[in-house]
């Protein structure tokens, strides 16, 4: 949802390289030996000692660690919830709008049903709906960007135009009139949550590939794409091993952007009534709340709690794509004064070691 | 050397050559008009021989290697291989185009794919160079020419070896297709003086043992000098003097040849003895 997340969070900040382009320094290397998302093969051979040393040193700064703990919360919630929590979502549990009490933690809705357990159930579609859309859109996106950036010519006019094209036009609007014949069609599971996701995710990649193919131009004109070429590489295997893991961290950012943004898509149409019928979600719930008068009658219950968890879950998305991209894009960590410290001490002492050596040798490696 | 190195350049032409560039122009589109990087570029390359194409940076050398490998489309001109006009091939054809050619480039950082070891980075080119050979032996085998052992550089990540190695990795991994020229772009232009010197004898073992015809661009007329039997000159892409190497270099013509000699640092002449 283009909408709803500015495209241009994920513009390269600063500086138009990319995390890796300096390899062989200390900080290229110590991204792959990090072992994060974009070295899918991490080493995992060689000489061990240097490594252990580096694995130690994965930056990630406190607000990736709160956008973390916020994501466990949610998801606690969302799939641990109903083992716990001894209300379903269907169960007839009280009367309209009962406030909350010892036994129904957050009140009833205007059906009757306990609240928290309807939270429970929609904090799980929801995340449920934003991981399949945006898994469907990054991949979509990430497709069309790789293969426009890389391949170039005519070919990247065309799939940019498209891309233009579609972006071009109102997401939402698309999105309503697409959900709403999709709610009228025959085909049972395109009814649900399943469906609308769907929807978001095929509507929503464009911004990523954007993004993407920006970034794969750039990676396109390396050396060692040649060198792949040189060695009988084909299409398919450029774009799988030579280009995509350079753009992996890249990449893994848009997702979390696209999980977002498909969250809140989703909560919106729902609560407008578009979404789908006859189950669960963080926007239907707003839905009923709305629809049944919750805050003319002054029933907070019924609309706080849905609205809280989508603002926790937004925030903590958006919080972790910005974290991670300190950690993928090394010159953008704020100084932490220790760290900092600490690394000018562990230079110093290795420039009076390198002094003391009585006889100079030559670094090779 | 074989007894053919001395032949006057106009002799060797008798020879058909291996691969030969024939009016080869490059344009760039740029801000208002057009680029000419390569103008009109004739050269032949002939069985066994070095050739070194010299020149400032911008002179062209790099946008004539690219083309020469078919990296980069030529703007008008004719790329020949074995008395084939190889300048539109593609797909397949070209593939076995590599299996001939192969190259080394400048940089060797950017050169390697940073996520994958120097074992996969073989494996992958195998498929192009290895149909009912020994894999192993051939891998063994390519290491052994730049003086590398396969259980010590196989499993080893880029960013773990030093830029000579890496260099000769690299060296190794275009000699795997067992081709017949060897396009070297500044292959040695980063690495350290020492290591310079090794890589250009590898070059010069396997031009003797193998029979491997090599261009060798570089900026540096003494390495030119070093290796080469016959040498280019390009200034703003276009070709100034031609000739056997020592004929250019000793007695050259052109008024940027002598500009490009007299840049050599040298070191008999050192600045502190001229006060």
């Amino acid at each position: 949802m283009t909408g709803i997340i500015p495209t241009d969070a994920l513009e390269p900040r600063g500086n138009e390289e990319l995390p890796h382009e300096v390899a062989g320094t200390d900080v290229g290397t110590q991204f792959t030996a990090d072992g994060s998302p974009a070295a899918g093969s991490a080493p995992d051979s060689g000489p061990t000692a240097p490594k252990k040393r580096r694995r130690s040193g994965l930056n990630v700064s406190p607000r990736f660690w709160v956008a973390i703990v916020l994501v466990a919360f949610v998801m606690l919630l969302a799939f641990v919830g109903p083992f716990v929590y001894p209300y379903g979502p269907n169960a007839a549990a009280g009367g309209l709008y009962d406030p909350p009490s010892a036994h129904h933690w957050l009140g009833t809705d205007n059906f009757g049903h306990d609240v928290l357990g309807v939270l429970i159930a929609g904090s799980r579609n929801s995340l449920f709906n934003g991981l399949l859309a945006g898994v469907i859109a990054t991949t979509i996106g990430v497709f069309i960007g790789i293969l426009a950036g890389y391949v170039g010519g005519w070919l990247e006019e065309a799939l940019m135009g498209i891309t233009n094209v579609v972006l071009a036009i109102p997401a939402l609007i698309v999105l309503i009139l697409i959900s709403v014949s999709v709610q009228n069609s025959n085909i049972s599971f395109m009814k649900g949550i399943v469906g609308l996701a769907l929807v978001i995710g095929i509507t929503s990649w464009p911004w990523t590939a954007r993004a993407v193919r920006a970034q794969a131009s750039s990676v396109a004109t390396r050396e060692h794409i040649d060198i792949a070429k040189l060695s009988g590489a084909r299409l398919p295997s450029i774009m799988a091993l030579d280009v995509f893991p350079y753009l992996a961290s890249y990449i893994v950012m848009a997702f979390v952007l696209q999980v977002a943004s498909a969250i809140l898509a989703e909560a919106s149409l729902s609560m407008l009534g578009l979404g789908p019928q006859g189950t669960n979600s963080l926007g239907i719930q707003l839905h009923w709340a709305l629809a049944f008068q919750a805050m003319g009658s002054g029933a907070w219950w019924a609309f706080f709690p849905p609205t809280i968890i989508l603002t926790l879950v937004s925030f903590a998305l958006l919080l972790l794509q910005s974290s991670l991209d300190e950690v993928f894009n090394p010159r953008l960590r704020r100084g932490k004064k220790k760290a900092v410290k600490a690394a000018a001490a562990r230079r110093a002492a290795a420039a009076r070691r390198l002094a003391s050596q009585p006889v100079p040798e030559r670094a090779t490696s | 050397m074989t007894s053919t190195a001395h032949q006057p350049w106009a002799g060797a032409t008798t020879v058909q050559p291996v691969l030969s560039a024939k009016g080869v122009t490059k344009q760039f589109s740029v801000a208002g008009g057009h680029f000419t990087a390569v103008d009109d570029v004739t050269v032949d390359f002939h069985q066994g021989k070095v050739l070194a194409v010299v020149g400032e940076s911008g002179s062209g050398k790099s946008t004539l290697a690219r083309m020469l490998l078919r990296l980069l489309p030529v703007t008008s001109g004719q790329i020949i291989y074995e008395g084939r006009d190889v300048t539109h091939i593609r797909g397949t054809e070209l593939r076995k185009y590599w299996q001939d050619v192969q190259a080394v480039f400048q940089d060797p950082f950017a050169s390697f794919n940073q996520f994958f070891t120097v074992g996969h980075m073989f494996k992958r080119s195998l498929r192009l160079a290895g149909q009912g050979v020994d894999t192993d032996e051939l891998i063994a085998r390519c290491l052994g020419y730049v003086g590398l052992k396969p259980d010590e550089a196989l499993p080893k990540y880029p960013h773990q070896m030093s830029g000579g190695q890496r260099q000769r990795v690299m060296v190794a991994r275009a000699l795997m297709m067992n081709p017949k020229v060897l396009l070297a772009d500044e292959a040695t232009s980063m690495l350290d003086a020492s290591l310079r010197v090794s890589v250009l004898n590898v070059l010069q073992d396997l031009r003797r043992d193998l029979g491997l015809t090599v261009l060798f661009i570089t900026h540096d007329i003494g390495q030119a000098c070093y290796l080469a039997d016959e040498v280019i000159v390009m200034e703003h892409g276009l070709v100034v003097e031609r000739g056997e190497t020592d004929k250019v270099i000793f007695e050259p013509q052109h008024e940027y040849t002598k500009r490009l000699l007299s840049d050599v640092p040298d070191l008999k002449g050192s600045l502190k003895h001229r006060v």
